[in-house]
């Protein structure tokens, strides 16, 4: 594992990613790390595109990732991703749920949703880990854990032992909810660990 | 929650839980304020802790005034509210300055640089300089615990309120804190009369005045040696002033320059800035925002280089340091792609939406407010033509009126929420009364405060700490004011309140609509069973009519022509809309616009 870096998540509101970025932020703490996350709350969070920073190390200063060095991009909406390309460099690992949430200029049919957001991604040269997670949540049975499914898909890469990630979902998840979170997570790092060479 | 006082825990903390903590173990006794973005977390945290009393104020006055008379009364105080909220809570502040205090008492204020949450940007450390009052810096949760108890310490020895500065990059970061031991005030709570200090009338303020230029002069000294104020000796050849996170993102682009990193930013440590920048070759000062520190410095004398090179406008980060100082931008493997915009939106099934679509085919000037129903501006509601500060609608409204007497008839209204109508549209709707116009006054009442996270207000029925409490009956309160016209409606019924606006809009007196239906996102709505509705697609002529309330649950599903042939549309439908069954809430407003029956009642799921 490398002994700094920087995960980026996006998505858009209520979709978990304040509960995902906290996570993983509690994995990288408990391998003792220097860790700092920044996130933007208020009128932000009511469906726009959100964005939470996190960066780890022996000691970090700014919790903002610079442009051009998030070596992880976890998107929990997929045109979302798009987005924030300039925060990448070449050889990030971008991990992509393959959810589509329509802005409101697409839902009322102002405009088109953004076609080939993969395989655009591919095309820059960057590593994408194209995740279901709508998908398998839905199977778990609780449709609102997607963001958990990405987690696991990280997990795959970040040399944390996955018994790390399990207990920290095991104390962050309240009990009714957490068989699903689990098998969510599981499913979400097994679909990951078909691509290979992606370790950080 | 309680912290052992012994044993220090190390805690993953944002900002906020932060300086909670801080608050704790700083023995604060009593702490008010009004929620805003990004300072709201403070108190739901302290509320957390045993022995404080917390409280959500009406507006952030109310929150400081309470603070302050809890100091009087020999505890420790403090007020939370964000940079907008400092303005209201100015006229208090500045009269503040003069009583001194009793217990010690801190005021955090929460700036918002490149306005995440906020109308406008403001720099309050400039109230600091205004006031005559010591502020603290923080740079990251684990400094502002330890600040915010070095202000109580500040606040009691020098007699003076402490400002402590936050800002977004502050509030909402997550890091290392430690946990540390009680630090208890040694003033004695109790009645105390001090009619000189607290009786704050011209004869008496006057030697106040001398106490505060005095007390001003003690602080400067005591910032020159003061922990809070460190050289970090690194290459001489670039010398760096900086404080809060404009520190973090400097030092992280500049690891190898010397630095003086300011905890306490007014007043300034003299001789110590003095002693710095004689040492350095070149030096840079690096702040968001204002140039306050570069104005004061460079007025003592000393050559620097501050805004020439540090933009003024919106937030820092470590890249616009960089570029900033070094004249050179970073470089990216990746340009940025064009695409569609993801602004933020009312939730599905949000209350205020049905109240917009009718505002937006009323087509009527519509004063708006601070709230979630901001939004209501947006596409394709696009009803909303005016939003200053908190309360102002009803003023801005009344204002129109007056400018355009009958020509504005019926085509004026003013729109607040509940919470907003308490912080200080009562005053606008006294004065709308009292000086006659014909303004229609809409308050909106989804019994939360809903854009800051659901913080109860007056109206919602119970307190901060979770107590029950009086839920104010705003159609007695707008009659006691004297309001003939007050009506309630159900605003997710749309032609009720198209009847009942269309009414009181032409009225020649002032009115009041309230529109009052619970926010989806309170617990107590989370908790009633919803069904979601259901697309009856074969019936969906693709006429949009239902697309045109911009719930986040309906969206538009093009559809070629062929395909259009092949289900029997007429040859103009170009797509049909479709309701995401995990996001609607089954409020029912899609299909009151539907006139074709393709929006029918989902069926109850387990
Ligand atoms: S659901 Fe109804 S209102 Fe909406 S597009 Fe179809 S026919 Fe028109
Ligand atoms: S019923 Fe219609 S308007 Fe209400 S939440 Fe569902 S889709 Fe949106």
């Amino acid at each position: 594992m490398k002994n700094s870096g920087n995960i980026l998540l996006c998505g858009v509101g209520g979709q978990g990613i304040l509960l995902a970025s906290e996570l993983i932020a509690f994995a990288l703490l408990a391998s003792g790390m220097d860790a700092k996350k920044s996130e933007v709350h208020g009128m932000a969070q009511r469906g726009g595109s959100v964005e939470a920073h996190l960066r780890y190390g022996k000691k970090v200063y700014s919790p903002l990732i610079e442009p051009g060095t998030a070596d992880v991009l976890i998107a929990l909406e997929t045109m979302e991703a798009m987005r924030y390309l300039p925060y990448l460099h070449q050889g990030s690992t971008v991990i992509i749920n393959t959810q589509k949430i329509m802005p409101p200029a697409v839902a009322t049919g102002k405009t088109e949703y953004p076609a080939d957001i993969i395989s655009e991604l591919k095309k820059r040269g960057l590593k994408v880990i194209p995740i279901d997670g709508f998908e398998i949540a839905r199977k778990a049975g609780n449709v609102k854990a997607a963001n958990v499914s990405l987690v696991g898909a990280l997990s795959s890469i970040l040399p944390i032992p996955e018994k790390t990630f399990i207990k920290v979902i095991n104390d962050k998840i309240p009990a009714r909810f957490l068989e699903a979170n689990l098998e969510v997570f599981r499913a979400g790092r097994k679909a990951a660990k078909g691509n290979e060479g992606l370790k950080m | 929650m309680t912290q052992q006082e012994s044993s220090p825990e190390t805690l993953w903390l944002s900002g906020n839980e932060a300086l909670a903590l801080g608050a704790h173990e700083a023995t604060v006794k009593v702490a008010s304020g009004y929620p805003g973005t990004p300072s709201t977390e403070i108190l739901e945290n302290l509320t957390g802790y045993d022995n404080v009393y917390t409280e959500w104020a009406p507006n952030e006055k109310v929150g400081l005034e309470v603070a302050i008379g809890a100091s009087f009364a020999g505890v420790r105080a403090l007020a939370t509210m964000k940079h907008v909220g400092l303005n209201v809570a100015a006229d208090p502040l500045f009269t503040a300055s003069y009583t001194g205090v009793r217990g010690g008492l801190v005021i955090i204020v929460a700036d918002d640089p490149t306005m995440h949450s906020s109308q406008n940007e403001q720099d309050s450390r400039n109230y600091a300089w205004a006031a005559k009052l010591p502020m603290l810096e923080p740079s990251d949760p684990a400094e502002a615990k330890e600040y915010l108890k070095q202000a109580y310490e500040i606040s009691e020895e020098f007699d003076t309120p402490v400002l402590l500065r936050s800002c977004t990059r502050v509030a909402h970061v997550k890091g290392i804190v430690a946990s540390g031991p009680i630090t208890a005030s040694k003033v004695t709570p109790g009645i105390e009369k001090m009619p000189a200090k607290f009786v704050m009338l011209p004869a008496n303020a006057r030697q106040r005045r001398l106490a505060v230029a005095e007390r001003m002069e003690k602080l400067a000294l005591m910032a020159d040696h003061s922990s809070l104020n460190t050289i970090e000796w690194g290459d001489k050849k670039r010398g760096i002033i900086a404080a809060g996170t404009s520190y973090l993102y400097a030092k992280e682009a500049f690891p190898e320059a010397s630095f003086l990193k300011l905890g306490l930013v007014n007043p300034l440590p003299q001789s110590l800035i003095k002693e710095f920048a004689s040492k350095v070759k070149e030096l840079i000062v690096i702040e968001d925002l204002d140039p306050f520190l570069e104005t004061q410095i460079k007025a003592m004398g000393i050559k620097c280089h501050g805004k020439d090179m540090i933009p003024a406008i919106g937030e820092l980060t470590t890249a616009v340091v960089r570029t900033g100082v070094s004249g050179k931008a970073g470089k990216t493997d990746f340009a940025p792609v064009e695409l569609v915009p993801r602004p933020p939106n009312m939730c599905a099934g949000c209350p205020h939406r049905g109240l917009f679509y009718n505002l937006n085919r009323l087509k009527v000037f519509v004063s708006g407010d601070i709230g979630c129903y901001t939004l209501g501006f947006l596409p394709p509601l696009s009803a909303m033509d005016s939003c200053v500060c908190m309360g102002a609608s009803i003023g801005v409204a009344h204002g129109m009126a007056k400018a355009l007497g009958d020509e504005g008839k019926g085509k004026i209204v003013a729109v607040l929420g509940d919470s907003t109508f308490i912080h200080s549209g009562i005053t606008g709707l006294i004065n709308t009364v009292y000086n006659k116009d014909y303004s229609t006054v809409i308050i909106l009442d989804n019994r939360i405060t809903a854009m800051t996270g659901h913080q109860p207000n007056p109206a919602s029925g119970s307190t901060l700490m979770g107590e029950p409490a009086n839920s104010i009956n705003f159609e007695e309160l707008c009659r006691a004011i004297g309001v003939k016209h007050v009506r309630t409606v159900n605003p997710q019924n749309i032609k009720e309140t198209h009847d009942a606006l269309k009414e009181e809009i032409e009225r020649d007196e002032p009115s009041v609509v309230i529109t009052r239906f619970p926010c989806v996102l309170i617990p107590e709505e989370k908790k009633r069973k919803k069904i979601p509705l259901h697309s009856n697609t074969d019936n969906c002529t693709g006429c949009t009519a239902c697309l045109r309330i911009g719930c986040p649950a309906i969206h538009w599903e093009p559809l070629t022509a062929e395909e259009v042939a092949a289900r029997g549309g007429k040859k103009a439908q170009k797509g049909i809309s479709r309701i995401d069954e995990v996001m609607c809430v089954g409020c029912g407003l899609c299909k009151q616009l539907c006139k074709f029956d393709a929006i029918v009642d989902g069926e109850e799921k387990s």
